[in-house]
């Protein structure tokens, strides 16, 4: 299986992974902008009701106690008068603590929702069971595909345009921001800071089937240099193949069902119903998280999606081990 | 058939007392024998059966409850894969909400409700027994198809697209909407006779403010389960539409819309959860009485909340949307309401304390409950309270935070008052008391074995665990805690286990019980344990909110009724004067064939949309079988 | 324990009229079932327009004649119902026995001009949402008129048999009749609906 915290030391960010040896998919290990206030509104939420649970069990074991003594059977008037008060005093209590909190949402909610300008615009597909990206630049030309990772400049808003295509999925990175819907049919956004350099983790949050449980996606906040650079790389085509075996690779995956599903830029490949594999050996995992990119996972993968992942869309399609070793070392070389 | 009309021996005037109750029972008897007891329409009687079958369903769905604590035990799992896995858990789910906790509740106050406003049965006797046979259509059609590998597998919320046409394959999402279907009719039957029950069949002098709390709960809930039910009647049959003949109610192509799908399930299912809270908060306020050994502290203000909890309940679905995209900030208009929720919920709170506190307390079995009860439910409102708030339940929205929350309101909320019910009304079912020591023991594994298994489930969803994963993968940080609650499980299994146990057991060798072992003040305690089928050979007229606590001796009755039909008193709304003696039902077999034939109607309807105009045929023939008079004294007016 | 005798209901009658019955209140209780159920179908109609660009979606707004004529004839229709309503409470059971045949009469008249509606709709159930819900709340109610059709034409076979001569018959007439009563009600804001909101 995957070894993905030991991916992330091996990384190329190792220096500034610090967050990573931690929990890297948590609400309280927060980094973004967002998840930073959304963590200490809800530690004071915490808090405050911890202390309201404790009040209720102080008199609550202190009216158990009580009734060790014994009391005169029948109520009467002085001591349900003092009840009286006391129970009135706990509600206008409960009135200002919950008035308080819905303040404290209110203002909380609308920092959410202004916040500042964006520099950066990801269209966010969600699908049946993986990712869809499209980096959207001011023109044209910086427009590029990619899945399943997503990397974005530190310190920079980053808005992201979640468009549902199938069911109805939920993207949501808690060490960044709280999560929002994808739902066919409306237009979501939702936008993202990281304040540090980092990987984070996110996962589907609603339900949509089989493989909810195995469609995750990688965050990678880096400085604005290596975030240019990797933006560069992606906007390029495919690299050719440099060897015998990686052509082989290509004039495979091209003869073969895959190219009726992925995009290859650069090649005759064009399928959309797939993940875009035109960098995918540069990406950290594969099939939405669920292994670490080595040649050996894609081959795994290749021959045999549905052990694997059950139920997900890509058929397995059957190939000889010289083409499967031919097609994974191609797609591995695909930096 | 032609007695005479009211003939002056009929009466129950200056007879003797064993001629009153010999001929009383001949009149509301449920014969011996399989025919006699598919035709009851005795309220008790469909009652205990009604709480019996919805205890199987959550031994059933406890199973599924342990199979999915295995498979989570341990990260990527192989016991179940992720196409069992979704069955299981939307038939836990679906199971537990439709065929659990709405009917247990129900079922409870079918057979008290009568029994607490002192009338001899239920209103619409014969539709009492349809909702019981709909609701085991219902049951069985749902286990039926999980058998068959047929269950649903689109979570208790079917949400679209993921139901629709498109997605949803096969029959298993058609087979949630009809199950839906079934469990409404049950319930909506059972609320409107609890409605007129509670209106019309109260004792003499059974005032507005005489009314047991828990009485009032029901009324509230009933009336709850008529506003929201019609919803996602609407809605399953919508869906149906959808899937069976191509309308486009919730396809965004042809102009539906996929939230649609939510407001309508929300706008039921907020309400839902409170026509299952509501009816354990009443509960526990008259259970508290005989425990406290004084009156509920705050009669008005337990009956207000309840009322404003209803009211409230209306007024909340959008709080299970915050992050579907909805305006922000009229999301936070639904945050203030969710959160005003806590003020009728603390007022039940602190007035259940104030009793305590005030009480001489009997640490008994259902006590024990209570306070069990108490503990946990503000645990778990306060995380209501806390996913209320917007910017905080974006981070735990469909996150093990929820499946906490919402387990400890279902389980701590709702089933440790549900239990606490079932020790303190076993003697009234049954005839006999529960084990007082195996009643501790189960309250003490089910309370530790419950909080061991919920609580740390509030910190796998901070920690970013989303609900309804069959698997993780083994470098999140989730294993331990996974492995705990499931561990923990097993105490929580073995407290309900034993509870099962004493409760097969105490009904067969249990001591056998007084009358009013608790010295209880309500009126079913008035009549024997178990009551004879008349319930009272005659008829309560109550002076007071607790009658058995004024005269501890002796009970105010009223005579006058007819032994040779079945005749109860009907009563003004408000201040309980009679108004008429009433006939009452006698027993049929024509609900048994009317649920059959609509059983078959729904079933078949999932095929072919002409299920329902040929499958109505029966259908109406059963009806006019129902209601055609036959001459009986019961029809004489 | 003791019981002790404190009230006599022995002059009480063996069956009450109106609020005194309890078959009333449960008519009245699945009237509020069902009027939730068609404020729901018109709040979901009232949704998907308010989502919509523009409505009806690609469809001419319905016909009004045959509505219309449906909408009389309910109207109309109150007429003969309040009578019988009244004769029933008279328990005059000749004038209750010809009126109920009137009604079932009446209730078969809008159920054939409802069968030109269907048509006059200009919309199919699966062409859009729009069709999807027009035809569902016209569907929704032509199910209750079948339904209480059904239960007049039963109550009338039954206030000719021996039956008849019963105060509880002349209960479940009125019953019906204040059933009637409703389903003419929920027309009216279904008929505004369906024929004059698409107009807008
Ligand atoms: C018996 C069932 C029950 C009950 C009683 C409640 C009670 C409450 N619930 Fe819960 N809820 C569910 C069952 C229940 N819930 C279920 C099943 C779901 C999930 C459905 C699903 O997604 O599958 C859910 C989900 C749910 C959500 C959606 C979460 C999400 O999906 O992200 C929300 C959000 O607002 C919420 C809020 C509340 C609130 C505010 C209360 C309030 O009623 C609580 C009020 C009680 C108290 C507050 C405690 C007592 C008060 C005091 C001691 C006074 C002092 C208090 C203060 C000062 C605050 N609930
Ligand atoms: C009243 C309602 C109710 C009750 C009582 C329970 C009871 C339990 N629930 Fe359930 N639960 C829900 C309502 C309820 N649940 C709902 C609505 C959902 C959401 C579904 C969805 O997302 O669609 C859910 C989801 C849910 C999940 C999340 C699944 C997921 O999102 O993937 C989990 C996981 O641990 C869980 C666990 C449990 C456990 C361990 C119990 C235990 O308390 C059960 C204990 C009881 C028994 C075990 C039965 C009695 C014992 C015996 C008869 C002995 C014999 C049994 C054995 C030997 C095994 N529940
Ligand atoms: C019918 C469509 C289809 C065909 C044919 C197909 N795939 Fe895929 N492929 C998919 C889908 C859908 C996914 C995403 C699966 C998931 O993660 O749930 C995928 C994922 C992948 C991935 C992982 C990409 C990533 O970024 O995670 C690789 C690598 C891949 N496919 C390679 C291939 C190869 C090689 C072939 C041919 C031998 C092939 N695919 C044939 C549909 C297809
Ligand atoms: Cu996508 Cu869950
Ligand atoms: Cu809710």
């Amino acid at each position: 299986m995957i070894r993905l915290r030991r991916a992330c030391s091996s990384a190329l960010l190792a220096a500034q992974l610090a967050g990573c040896s931690g929990n890297w998919q948590s609400a309280l290990d927060a980094s973004g902008t967002s998840a930073i206030s959304l963590k200490h509104l809800i530690i004071l939420i915490v808090a405050v009701c911890s202390l309201v649970w404790m009040l209720v069990m102080v008199a609550l074991i202190a009216a158990l106690w009580r009734s060790r003594d014994a009391r005169p059977a029948s109520p009467e008037p002085g001591r349900e008068r003092r009840l009286t008060v006391a129970v009135t005093g706990a509600v206008v209590a409960t009135v200002l603590i919950i008035s308080t909190f819905t303040i404290m949402s209110f203002v909380a909610t609308r920092a959410l929702s202004v916040a500042g300008r964006d520099e950066l615009t990801i269209r966010v597909r969600g699908l049946q069971w993986w990712w869809g990206l499209e980096y959207i630049g001011p023109d044209p030309t910086s427009r590029f595909e990619t899945a399943n990772e997503i990397h974005i400049p530190v310190g920079r808003n980053v808005r992201l345009k979640l468009e549902g295509l199938d069911v109805i999925h939920s993207f949501w990175v808690p060490s960044l921001a709280g999560k929002q819907d994808i739902v066919p049919g409306r237009s979501n956004e939702l936008t993202i800071r990281a304040e540090h350099a980092g990987i984070y983790r996110g996962q589907c949050a609603e339900f949509c089937g089989m493989q909810h449980a195995h469609m995750a996606l990688l965050v990678i906040a880096e400085p604005q240099a290596d975030y240019d650079t990797w933006a560069a790389t992606q906007r390029q085509a495919a690299a050719r193949p440099t060897d015998e075996e990686t052509a082989t690779g290509l004039q495979t995956f091209l003869a073969k069902p895959c190219a009726a599903c992925h995009t290859i830029r650069g090649t005759s490949a064009a399928g959309t119903t797939g993940p875009d594999l035109t960098h995918v050996g540069g990406r950290r995992t594969i099939a939405a998280g669920l292994f670490e990119t080595t040649r050996g996972s894609l081959a795994a993968w290749t021959a045999d999606p549905q052990t694997i992942k059950p139920g997900n869309n890509m058929p397995m399609v059957p190939l000889t081990p010289d083409e499967l070793r031919a097609v994974s070392a191609y797609l591995a070389s695909l930096k | 058939m032609n007695r005479p009309v009211a003939a002056p021996d009929t009466r129950d005037i200056d007879i003797e007392r064993t001629r009153l109750t010999d001929a009383l029972a001949e009149t509301w008897k449920t014969p011996s024998g399989i025919w006699g007891a598919l035709a009851t329409v005795d309220h008790k009687i469909i009652g205990r059966r009604y709480i019996f079958t919805a205890f199987v369903f959550l031994a059933l769905g406890g199973v599924l409850a342990a199979l999915m604590r295995i498979q989570l035990a341990q990260p990527e799992a192989r016991l179940l894969g992720p196409d069992r896995y979704n069955q299981i858990f939307t038939m836990h789910g679906a199971n537990m909400m439709f065929l659990f906790a709405v009917p247990v509740m129900e079922a409870v106050a079918v057979y008290l409700v009568p029994l607490m406003v002192g009338t001899r049965n239920i209103a619409f006797p014969r539709l009492n027994a349809f909702s019981y046979w709909i609701y085991l259509a219902g049951g069985t059609l749902l286990w039926t198809a999980f058998a068959l590998d047929m269950g649903p597998d689109v979570g208790w919320f079917a949400y679209v697209p993921l139901s629709g046409p498109q997605y949803g394959a096969g029959k298993r999402a058609d087979i949630w909407a009809q199950m839906i279907t079934f469990t409404e009719i049950s319930a909506l039957a059972v609320a409107v006779e609890l409605v007129v029950t509670i209106f019309k069949q109260r004792a003499p002098g059974m005032t507005l403010d005489r009314i047991p709390v828990f009485v009032w709960a029901m009324l509230v809930t009933s009336f709850l389960v008529i506003m929201a039910m019609p919803a996602i009647v609407l809605e399953s049959t919508s869906l149906i539409l959808d899937r069976l003949v191509g309308t486009h109610f919730f396809n965004p192509a042809e102009g539906g819309d996929v939230l649609l799908w939510q407001h309508l399930f929300w706008f039921f299912g907020h309400p839902e959860v409170y026509i299952i809270f509501l009816p354990a908060a009443g509960m526990v306020s008259t259970m508290i009485e005989p425990f406290a050994r004084r009156p509920a502290f705050g009669y008005l203000g337990l009956v207000m909340a309840l009322i404003a909890t209803g009211i409230l309940a209306f007024g909340l679905w959008v709080h299970h949307m915050f992050v579907a995209g909805l305006p922000r900030l009229g999301d936070s208009f639904f945050t203030a309401s969710s959160m005003a929720i806590a003020i009728p919920a603390g007022i039940q709170v602190f007035c259940w304390l104030a009793t305590l506190w005030d009480g001489r307390l009997v640490f008994k079995t259902p006590l024990l409950f209570i306070i069990g009860f108490i503990v946990t439910f503000v645990i778990g409102g306060l995380t209501g309270v806390m996913v209320a708030s917007v910017p905080f339940d974006t981070q735990v929205h469909d996150t093990y935070f929820v499946v906490a929350h919402f387990h400890y309101v279902l389980i701590g909320g709702a089933v440790f008052p549900l239990l606490a019910a079932i020790h303190y009304w076993f003697p009234k079912l049954t005839g006999r008391m529960m084990s007082e020591a195996l009643g501790q023991w189960s309250f003490w594994l089910i309370f530790v074995g419950f909080n061991a298994t919920f609580f740390p489930m509030h910190i796998l969803g901070l920690e970013g665990m989303p609900r309804r994963v069959y698997t993780y993968q083994p470098d999140l940080p989730w294993h331990g805690l996974n492995l705990f609650i499931s561990l923990s499980a097993v105490i929580l299994i073995a407290g309900f286990l034993l509870f099962f146990i004493n409760a097969i057991r105490s009904a067969r060798v249990g001591e056998v019980a007084l009358d009013n072992p608790w010295d209880a003040p309500t009126l079913e305690w008035a009549t024997t344990s178990p009551p004879p089928s008349y319930n009272f050979a005659m008829i309560p007229v109550v002076g007071s909110l607790h009658p058995l606590w004024d005269d501890r001796d002796s009970l105010a009755v009223a005579n006058g009724l007819r032994t040779d039909r079945r005749e109860l008193v009907v009563t003004t709304l408000a201040a309980a004067e009679p108004q008429a003696r009433e006939a009452s039902p006698r027993n049929s077999i024509w609900p048994l064939w009317a649920a059959i034939a609509t059983a078959i109607m729904l079933i078949w309807s999932i095929f072919s949309p002409w299920a329902v105009v040929w499958g109505s045929v029966p259908v109406a023939v059963a009806l006019i079988g129902w209601f055609w008079p036959k001459g009986a004294p019961e029809d004489e007016s | 324990m003791r019981e002790k005798i404190v009230l006599d209901l022995a002059k009480l009658p063996l069956h009450g009229m109106g609020t005194a019955s309890v078959t009333w209140w449960g008519t009245l209780a699945f009237m509020l079932i069902e009027g939730t159920g068609f404020a729901l179908a018109i709040a979901i109609y009232l949704y998907l327009m308010s989502l919509a660009t523009a409505w009806p979606i690609n469809a001419p707004p319905p016909d009004l004649l045959p509505g219309t004529l449906v909408t009389l004839v309910l109207l109309a229709s109150l007429v003969p119902n309040i009578l019988v309503s009244r004769w029933a409470e008279q328990q005059d059971l000749r004038k209750v026995r010809l009126g109920m045949v009137i009604m079932s009469i009446v209730g078969i008249v809008p159920l054939v001009v409802r069968v030109f509606e269907f048509p006059a709709l200009k919309v199919s159930w699966d062409s859009n949402a729009y069709g999807s819900v027009v035809w569902t709340l016209l569907g929704l109610h032509t199910t209750h008129i079948i339904t209480d059709l059904v239960d007049t034409l039963v109550l009338a076979a039954l206030m000719v048999t021996r039956h008849g001569r019963n105060p509880r018959r002349f209960g479940d007439v009125q019953d019906n009749a204040m059933y009637w009563n409703f389903v003419v009600a929920t027309w009216l804001p279904i008929y505004g609906c369906i024929y004059w909101l698409a107009r807008l």
